[in-house]
C-alpha cells in the first residue's frame, strides 16, 4: 500500500531528550522492568493458590465474620511460610545447624540450574535463528542415553572418560537436533511438529534401551542402568557435601561460547540473518539450509550436555525418567532470558531455585511441588505479553511497542 | 546493435511443462510390501503352524465360530498381495493414472493381517482376539479424536492449538471433581459422572481462552502460549490434586458412566461391542464427528472459519469479524478438548491422577495434521493411531518378539513421515499462526 | 447513485497521506483517479471502504452522510472494490468465495446454498461475457480470471458504485484492454465506477472524469480530451521528461553474456523464454515491461536465486549460472533487489551489520571465523557518511530507517565490492525526490567506472533517463533491445508485446 511506503519516509529516530521524567518513563517502559513484574504478578498468583489451598485458612474461614482478622493471619501464615520455606530451600537455609546445611540450598539451586542453562542456550540459539525447537527434551534423552553407555561400558582412564561420555552426549542430543533441521532444511518440515513427534520417539527408544540387558544393571530386569563409573563422571566442585559438579562450570563455559558464537562469530552473523529475514540472507549468499541445520544440531549438542549433566553429574544411573521435565521448563528459561546467554543463565537460576525450594515446600509447608510449574509458566506467559504486565501495574504504554515473537 | 531480440515470441501462452512423476508412494509401499514379505510372510513359522482368530463374543445374537489359518501360507499370500499393490501403484505413476486413497489402506490392511497371522502363529494357548482388539482401537481413539477436532477448530480459523494437552488434561481433571462433588452431594455416581462429563467442556474452553487472550489480544507466539498453557495446567492440576484432592478424597472418587449398549444393535458379533456398547461419552463423539464434517464445508459457520485462516483480509473486506471469529473458534475448540478429556476420569471410570492424559494431545495433533484438518480425516487417523495402540496391548498379552516400544512409536513416526512430504502433502491452513492486525 | 466524498483528511502520524480531498461520483460513469504511486489514491479508497477511519471529512451517498465502520457497511450501501492485491481465498472455488460474506442458506439444517451461488456466478458472468466457471478453485484460475471474480464479488452484493484499484498493474495488455471493455459495459449498465491508476493510456480509454491527486492533494481535474502529457504534467507536477546528468556511455567489451536462459516455475509455467543478451564493461542496460513479464525471474535467475531451468550466463568469462549466490556475489555481481525489505535488508540487524551481510566472513571484517567488531564499525562510518545515510549511528537497526536511507545501504553494501556488473530492481520505488536523484548519481558513477549496468524499472520514465539501450521484455521473452531516444508510443507498443519493426 502507498501509505506504508511514505509513513516509513517519515519515520523519525529522534531520542527524546533525558531529563528526569524521560528517563523515569524509560525505566517504566523498559523490558527489565516487565521482568521484574512478571515474577511479582506471578509470586502473588501463586500466593493466593497457596492460601486457597492452605487447610488453616480453610478453617479460619468457617467463622470469618466473627473473627475476620483470622482468616487475613491464617492466609499471611501460609503464603510467608511457602516463600520462606522457597527462600530456605533454594538460597540460604537460615534454620541450619551447620555452615554446610545453611549453604546447601544454593548449591542444589546451582545444580539444578546446570541442565536449564545448557538446553536454555541451545533453545534460544534456535529461537533467535527463527527456529522453534520444542525437542529439547528428546535431544536429552538420547544424549543421557548414549552418554550412560558410554560411562558404564566402557574402561577409560579418568580425565579421558570424563571427556568421551561428555562427547558421546553431545552427539547423542546433535544427531537428534540434525534430524528436524535436514527435514526443515530439505522438505519444509515444520520443526515444531518435527521436534514433538521425535521427543516420543526418543522417550519410547529409551524404554525400549532399558528393557535390553545391555543397558540393565547384571542379574536385574528393572528399567535402570547401572552407574555410570567415577572415571566418566563429573568431579564435584565443593566437596562430597554438596551435589554441584563440574557441569556447573562447563555450562558457564558454554554459555560464553554461545554468546561468542552469536555475537563474534560469522556462523553466529548468520544464524542471526537468517534468523530475522532469511530471504534477505539468501540473497547476501548464504546459505539458509546450512544454517538451519547448524543450528538445529548445535542446539541438539547442547540439550544433549543438559542430558550429561544428569546422567554424568546428578542421576549417574540410567532411567526413563533421566530429562525429567528439563527439556521442556528450558523452552520457558530461554523465553524467560530472552534467548541471550546471560538471560538464560539468570533464567536458569531462578528456575533451578524454583525447583530446588521443591522439596522444602513440601516438606516444610506442605505443599504440592507443582506450585513451582504454575509460578514458573506464569512468569513466561506475562513476560510475553508486556502489555498485560503494563495493565495490571498501570504502567504507560511505550512509545513503540516490540511485539514478543520468540 | 549488439544483442539480437529473440525468434519470433507470438505472445504464445506460457507452456506448460508437464509436471514430474512422483514416486514415492510407491516406493514407500513397494518397500513395506516387501519388508512384511520378508519379516511377516517367510518368517512366519511353517510346518502346520496355525493362527487361531476369534470373532464373536458371549451375548451376541449368533456366533461366528472362532477359526484357524495355516500361519506361513496365509501370511506369505497376505503380503505378497500387498507388494502386488504396490506394483500396480507403481504402474499407475508410469501411465500417469490416479489410484484413490483405497491403495495404501488395502496395502496397510494386508500388511496388519500379515503382521496378526504371523503374531499367533503356533500359539495354541492364546488367539486372536479381534473384537477386543477393535474395541481397545475405538476407546483408546476418543480422546484423540476429541483433541484434534480441537485442534482443527482452532487451526482452521488461523490460531495453533499446542494446548490440546493442557485442554483435555483440564477436561479430565474437572470431570473428575465435579463428579466426586456431586457423586456425594446426590449420592448416585451416575448423576455425579454425568455431572462431571457437563463440566469437563468448561475447563477445557477456559484454557482455550487464555490462549486466544494472549494470541488475539496479545499477538503472543502461539506455539509459546500452548507449551506454556500445557505446563500452567499440568501444574494446577497437580497443585489442585495435592491439596483439594488430597484433603477431600470424595473429591476424587473413581466413578463412571454407564455403558448404554443400543438395542439389538449391540448383539451383532464384532460390530456390536466395538460400537454400540458404549457410554455417551462414545456416541458424542460420532455425532459431533458427523455434524462437524457437515457443517465445516457446508455451512455459513464453516466457510467463514476457512475464510478467517485462510485469507483473514479477504474475510475482513467481506464483513466477517476476523478476530471474533478466532475467538470463538478457540474457546469451542477447547471445550471440545475438555469433552474429551472427560474420557480420562468419568468416561473410564478412574479416579484423576497427575499428568494422566500422558501426551495424548500431542498424538491428537499429530492426528490432525495427518488428518489433513478435516474432521473425517481425523476420526480415520485417531482409529489408526488407536489401533496402534491396542495392537500394543494385544500382543503385550499375546507376547510378540516386536517390542512394544516400536509400536507405540508408529503415529510419530508417521507424522514426521506426513509433514516432511513423504506421504502426500498436508498443507496447513494459509493464515495459521498470523495474528491479524488491521 | 450519486457518491460524494468531501473533504477527507487522513493522516498516519505526521504524515498526511489525504489532505482535504473532494471527489464527486455519479452513476453511469467512470471516474478515473489518477495520481503517482504513493500520492494517496489507495489510502483515499480504503477510506471510503470503510477499512481506514477518515481524520476529517465526510461521505455522502445522494446527500445523506454515511458512517462506514467497516467493510460490510460500506458494501450494505452499495460500494464494491477489487482490491490491488485479490481477496480471494485460494482453495476456496469461484462460487464460495462469491457467496462469502453473504452466504444463503436453505433447509432446515441451514446449510450453504451453493445452488444459488453458481446461479448468481454463472448470471453475472454470462451477463458480461466474463467466462468463469463457477466451481474452478481460484489458485487455479489465471490472474485476469481471479480479477473478474472479484468484479462478480461486487456485483453479486448488487454494488452500484466499484472501485478497481490499480486494476492492470498485473494484467498483461490484451487482459487490460478485456478489463477496460468490462469497466464500460459496467458503466453503460449504470454503475458508477471509480478507476484508480497510474497508467495514462487507461484512463484516456475509459474515464468520463478525471481528478490527479498528488502527495494527498487534488491537484485538478481533467476532460478525457486532455492530451497524455498535459496529464501526465498535472500527475507529476514537474517537466514530464525526466533528465538525469549523465555523459554517453562509452561501452567496452562485453561483460555479461546470456544465452538461451529460460526459468520454469514449480507448476511449470514457462516464467523467462530463452532470453539471449548482452551487457558491455561502462553501459546501462534498462530493461522496460510491465511488472510480472519475467523480469524478476531474469535477474533472480542471474544471481542464482532463481534456478535457471536453461541456457547460461556468463560473467567476465566465467560462468555464473548453476553456482551458488556467494560464488556470484564474489564473482562480481552487485544486486540491488526489487523488494527491499524482503530481500535487502535485516531490519532487526543494525545498519553496521547490514553493510556486511554479503563479506562478513572475508578479510578485513572477520578473521577466519572470528568477526572484527572494530573494523566493521569503522568501515560501517565511512559508509554511512559516503552515502549520506540519515541516521543517529550505526548502531540503529535497519529497520528504523526511512525507506530511501534503507536503499542507501543496501546501495553501499553492493557498491563496496569491486563489481563487474551492477543489477538493480526498480532502484528508486518509494523513495523522495532527493534520494532518487542520490541513487541514480550513484548508479551512473558505477557505469562510469567500468562497470556493466541491468537497471529493471516498470517506470518508463527511468528508463529512459538511465538507459544507454532499452530491452523491452513481454511475457518471458526479451521482445526487442532499442535505442534510449525511440519515442515513448514504440516502447509502448513493444511492451505490449510488438516487435521492434511492427512498434516502429
Amino acid at each position: 500500500m502507498s501509505a506504508e511506503v511514505d509513513k516509513t519516509e517519515t519515520a523519525e529516530a529522534g531520542k527524546p531528550p533525558r531529563d528526569t521524567r524521560a528517563l523515569l518513563r524509560e525505566i517504566a517502559e523498559s523490558n527489565s522492568l516487565v521482568v521484574v513484574l512478571a515474577v511479582v504478578a506471578s509470586l502473588i498468583i501463586g500466593g493466593f493458590l497457596i492460601v486457597l489451598a492452605s487447610p488453616a485458612v480453610e478453617e479460619a474461614l468457617g467463622y470469618f465474620f466473627a473473627r475476620p482478622a483470622d482468616t487475613f493471619k491464617a492466609a499471611w501464615d501460609a503464603v510467608s511460610s511457602a516463600y520462606s520455606a522457597m527462600f530456605r530451600g533454594a538460597v540460604w537455609n537460615y534454620n541450619g545447624d551447620t555452615f554446610a546445611q545453611q549453604f546447601r540450598p544454593i548449591t542444589e539451586t546451582l545444580t539444578m540450574a546446570t541442565p536449564l542453562i545448557f538446553a536454555g542456550l541451545g533453545l534460544g540459539m534456535g529461537f533467535r535463528a527463527g527456529l522453534f525447537n520444542i525437542g529439547a527434551q528428546g535431544q536429552m534423552m538420547i544424549g543421557a542415553m548414549l552418554g550412560a553407555y558410554v560411562g558404564f561400558a566402557w574402561n577409560l582412564p579418568p580425565v579421558l572418560h570424563l571427556i568421551v561420555a561428555v562427547t558421546a552426549c553431545a552427539l547423542g542430543g546433535a544427531l537428534w537436533g540434525f534430524i528436524p533441521g535436514i527435514l526443515k532444511a530439505r522438505t519444509g518440515a515444520h520443526e515444531v511438529i518435527v521436534t514433538i513427534m521425535l521427543n516420543y520417539v526418543a522417550a519410547n527408544l529409551l524404554g525400549f534401551a532399558l528393557s535390553k540387558d545391555a543397558f540393565q544393571r547384571p542379574g536385574s530386569d528393572n528399567p535402570q542402568s547401572p552407574a555410570v563409573a567415577d572415571s566418566a563422571a563429573y568431579p564435584l566442585i565443593l566437596g562430597d557435601n554438596y551435589r554441584l559438579h563440574l557441569g556447573f562450570i562447563v555450562a558457564l563455559l558454554a554459555a560464553v561460547g554461545v554468546w561468542w558464537l552469536m555475537e563474534r562469530s560469522t556462523w553466529g552473523f548468520r544464524f542471526r540473518a537468517v534468523g530475522a529475514n532469511p530471504n534477505a540472507a539468501r540473497t547476501a549468499g548464504m546459505n539458509v539450509s546450512i544454517a538451519i541445520v547448524g543450528v538445529m544440531t548445535i542446539a541438539g549438542a547442547l540439550a544433549g550436555l543438559a542430558g550429561s549433566a544428569q546422567i554424568l553429574g546428578t542421576e549417574r544411573s540410567l532411567t526413563a525418567g533421566i530429562a525429567g521435565s528439563f527439556g521442556f521448563d528450558a523452552i520457558t528459561v530461554a523465553l524467560l532470558g530472552r534467548s541471550r546467554p546471560l538471560g538464560t543463565v539468570m533464567a536458569a537460576i531462578l528456575f533451578g531455585g524454583l525447583r530446588a525450594a521443591g522439596p522444602a515446600l513440601q516438606v516444610q509447608a506442605q505443599l504440592p511441588i507443582d506450585i513451582v510449574l504454575i509460578i514458573q509458566s506464569l512468569i513466561v506467559l506475562f513476560i510475553a505479553a508486556p502489555p498485560l504486565v503494563r495493565f495490571l501495574f498501570r504502567l504507560p504504554a511505550p512509545s513503540r511497542e516490540k511485539v514478543v515473537t520468540a | 546493435m549488439t544483442a539480437t531480440a529473440v525468434e519470433a515470441p507470438e505472445a504464445q501462452p506460457a507452456a506448460a511443462v508437464e509436471k514430474p512423476l512422483s514416486w514415492k508412494m510407491p516406493l514407500l509401499l513397494g518397500s513395506v510390501g516387501i519388508l512384511s514379505f520378508i519379516f511377516f510372510g517367510l518368517m512366519t513359522p511353517g510346518g502346520g503352524a496355525t493362527t487361531t482368530f476369534v470373532l464373536s463374543r458371549s451375548g451376541d445374537l449368533f456366533t461366528i465360530p472362532a477359526f484357524d489359518v495355516p500361519s506361513q501360507p496365509v501370511a506369505i499370500a497376505l503380503t505378497l498381495a500387498a507388494t502386488a499393490l504396490a506394483a500396480l501403484s507403481a504402474w499407475g505413476v508410469r501411465n500417469r493414472r490416479q489410484f484413490g486413497v483405497w491403495l495404501p489402506s488395502t496395502v496397510g490392511l494386508l500388511v496388519v493381517l500379515a503382521v496378526l497371522v504371523w503374531a499367533g502363529a503356533g500359539k495354541t494357548a492364546t488367539s486372536i482376539q479381534i473384537t477386543g482388539l477393535l474395541i481397545g482401537t475405538v476407546v483408546l481413539a476418543v480422546p484423540l479424536v476429541f483433541g484434534s477436532l480441537a485442534g482443527m477448530l482452532c487451526e482452521r480459523s488461523g490460531i495453533i492449538n499446542i494446548a490440546i494437552e493442557g485442554q483435555l488434561l483440564a477436561g479430565a481433571f474437572l470431570a473428575a471433581l465435579v463428579g466426586g462433588a456431586v457423586a456425594s452431594a446426590t449420592g448416585s455416581d451416575a448423576v455425579g459422572a454425568y455431572a462431571g462429563l457437563i463440566a469437563a467442556p468448561l475447563a477445557g474452553a477456559l484454557v482455550g481462552a487464555a490462549l486466544t487472550l494472549f494470541a488475539v489480544k496479545y499477538w503472543v507466539n502461539q506455539i509459546v502460549v500452548g507449551v506454556v498453557l500445557n505446563v500452567l495446567v499440568v501444574g494446577l492440576t497437580n497443585f489442585f490434586f495435592g491439596t483439594l484432592m488430597k484433603n477431600n478424597p470424595e473429591l476424587n472418587r473413581a466413578i463412571g458412566l454407564p455403558d448404554l449398549p443400543i438395542p439389538l444393535l449391540s448383539k451383532i458379533p464384532v460390530l456390536g461391542p466395538v460400537l454400540f456398547d458404549q457410554n455417551i461419552l462414545v456416541y458424542s463423539m460420532y455425532v459431533i464427528v458427523a455434524v462437524l464434517n457437515v457443517m465445516l464445508f457446508r455451512s455459513r459457520w464453516g466457510l467463514r472459519m476457512r475464510a478467517v485462516g485462510e485469507h483473514p483480509k479477504a474475510a475482513d473486506t467481506v464483513g466477517i469479524k476476523v478476530n471474533r471469529t478466532r475467538v470463538r473458534n478457540t474457546i469451542l475448540g477447547g471445550a471440545v478438548a475438555g469433552f474429551g478429556g472427560a474420557f480420562f476420569t468419568v468416561a473410564s471410570g478412574l479416579a484423576f491422577n497427575k499428568e494422566m492424559t500422558g501426551g495424548k494431545g500431542y498424538i491428537a495433533l499429530a492426528a490432525m495434521i495427518l488428518g489433513r484438518w478435516s474432521p473425517k480425516g481425523a476420526l480415520a487417523a485417531a482409529l489408526l493411531f488407536g489401533f496402534a495402540d491396542s495392537l500394543r496391548e494385544q500382543f503385550g498379552i499375546i507376547g510378540t518378539a516386536i517390542p512394544s516400544q516400536f509400536l507405540a512409536m508408529l503415529p510419530y513416526l508417521a507424522t514426521i513421515f506426513a509433514v516432511a512430504g513423504l506421504v502426500g502433502h498436508v498443507r496447513p491452513p494459509a493464515a495459521e499462526g498470523i495474528p491479524y492486525k488491521k | 447513485m450519486r457518491l460524494e466524498l468531501k473533504g477527507i483528511t487522513k493522516r498516519f502520524g505526521t504524515f498526511t497521506a489525504n489532505d482535504s480531498i473532494d471527489l464527486l461520483v455519479e452513476s453511469g460513469s467512470v471516474h478515473a483517479l489518477l495520481g503517482e504511486n504513493g500520492a494517496g489514491k489507495s489510502t483515499l479508497m480504503n477510506v471510503l471502504f470503510g477499512l481506514y477511519d477518515a481524520d476529517e471529512g465526510e461521505i455522502l451517498l445522494d446527500g445523506e452522510p454515511a458512517n462506514f465502520v467497516g467493510p460490510g457497511d460500506a458494501m450494505a450501501a452499495g460500494i464494491g472494490m477489487v482490491h490491488q492485491h485479490f481477496m480471494l481465498v485460494h482453495p476456496f472455488t469461484v462460487a464460495e468465495n462469491v457467496m462469502l460474506g453473504h452466504e444463503d442458506v436453505r433447509g432446515p439444517a441451514k446449510l450453504l446454498d451453493l445452488e444459488a451461488a453458481r446461479a448468481k456466478v454463472k448470471e453475472i458472468s454470462d451477463r458480461f461475457n466474463f467466462d468463469v466457471d463457477p466451481d474452478a478453485v481460484i489458485e487455479d484460475l489465471p490472474v485476469g480470471a481471479q480479477q473478474r471474480v472479484e468484479i462478480i464479488k461486487a456485483l453479486s452484493r448488487d454494488a452500484q458504485v466499484l472501485i478497481l484499484d490499480e486494476p492492470t498493474a498485473v494484467l498483461t495488455p490484451q487482459e487490460t484492454d478485456e478489463l477496460l471493455g468490462i469497466v464500460k459495459d459496467l458503466r453503460d449498465a449504470g454503475t458508477a465506477v471509480v478507476l484508480i491508476t497510474h497508467k495514462l493510456r487507461e484512463v484516456k480509454a475509459v474515464a468520463d472524469t478525471i481528478t490527479v491527486i498528488r502527495r494527498g492533494k487534488v491537484v485538478g481535474t481533467a476532460e478525457p480530451t486532455a492530451s497524455q502529457e498535459e496529464l501526465a504534467s498535472l500527475m507529476v507536477g514537474r517537466d514530464v521528461s525526466m533528465t538525469v546528468d549523465k555523459e554517453d556511455a562509452t561501452p567496452g567489451d562485453v561483460v555479461l553474456e546470456v544465452r538461451d536462459l529460460a526459468v520454469v516455475d514449480e507448476a511449470g509455467i514457462a516464467r523467462l523464454n530463452s532470453v539471449s543478451f548482452d551487457v558491455h564493461r561502462g553501459e546501462i542496460l534498462a530493461i522496460a515491461g510491465v511488472q510480472g513479464n519475467g523480469q524478476t525471474e531474469l535477474t533472480e535467475a542471474l544471481l542464482g536465486l532463481e534456478k535457471a531451468t536453461a541456457g547460461r550466463a556468463v560473467l567476465d568469462g566465467e560462468i555464473i549460472t548453476g553456482r551458488s549466490i556467494k560464488d556470484v556475489l564474489m564473482a562480481g555481481l552487485g544486486f540491488v533487489p526489487e523488494d527491499r525489505t524482503e530481500h535487502g535488508i535485516v531490519a532487526d540487524m543494525t545498519i553496521a551489520n547490514n553493510l556486511i551481510l554479503d563479506l562478513h566472513d572475508q578479510p578485513p571484517y572477520a578473521k577466519g571465523v572470528a568477526l572484527q567488531p572494530g573494523v566493521i564499525a569503522d568501515e560501517a562510518r565511512k559508509h554511512v557518511e559516503a552515502f549520506d545515510v540519515r541516521t543517529t549511528g550505526i548502531g540503529q537497526t535497519a529497520g528504523s530507517l526511512s525507506g530511501g536511507n534503507q536503499q542507501k545501504v543496501v546501495l553501499a553494501r553492493e557498491l563496496s565490492r569491486p563489481l563487474k556488473l551492477l543489477i538493480a530492481s526498480n532502484p528508486t520505488r518509494g523513495l523522495d525526490v532527493g534520494s532518487i536523484e542520490f541513487v541514480h548519481k550513484r548508479i551512473i558513477a558505477e557505469r562510469d567506472s567500468g562497470a556493466g549496468v541491468i537497471i529493471v524499472s516498470s517506470e518508463l520514465d527511468e528508463v529512459v533517463a538511465l538507459a544507454d539501450r532499452i530491452a523491452v521484455m513481454y511475457h518471458g521473452d526479451i521482445v526487442g533491445i532499442v535505442p534510449p531516444d525511440t519515442d515513448r508510443d514504440t516502447l509502448g507498443l513493444m511492451m505490449a508485446g510488438a516487435h521492434e519493426e511492427e512498434a516502429a
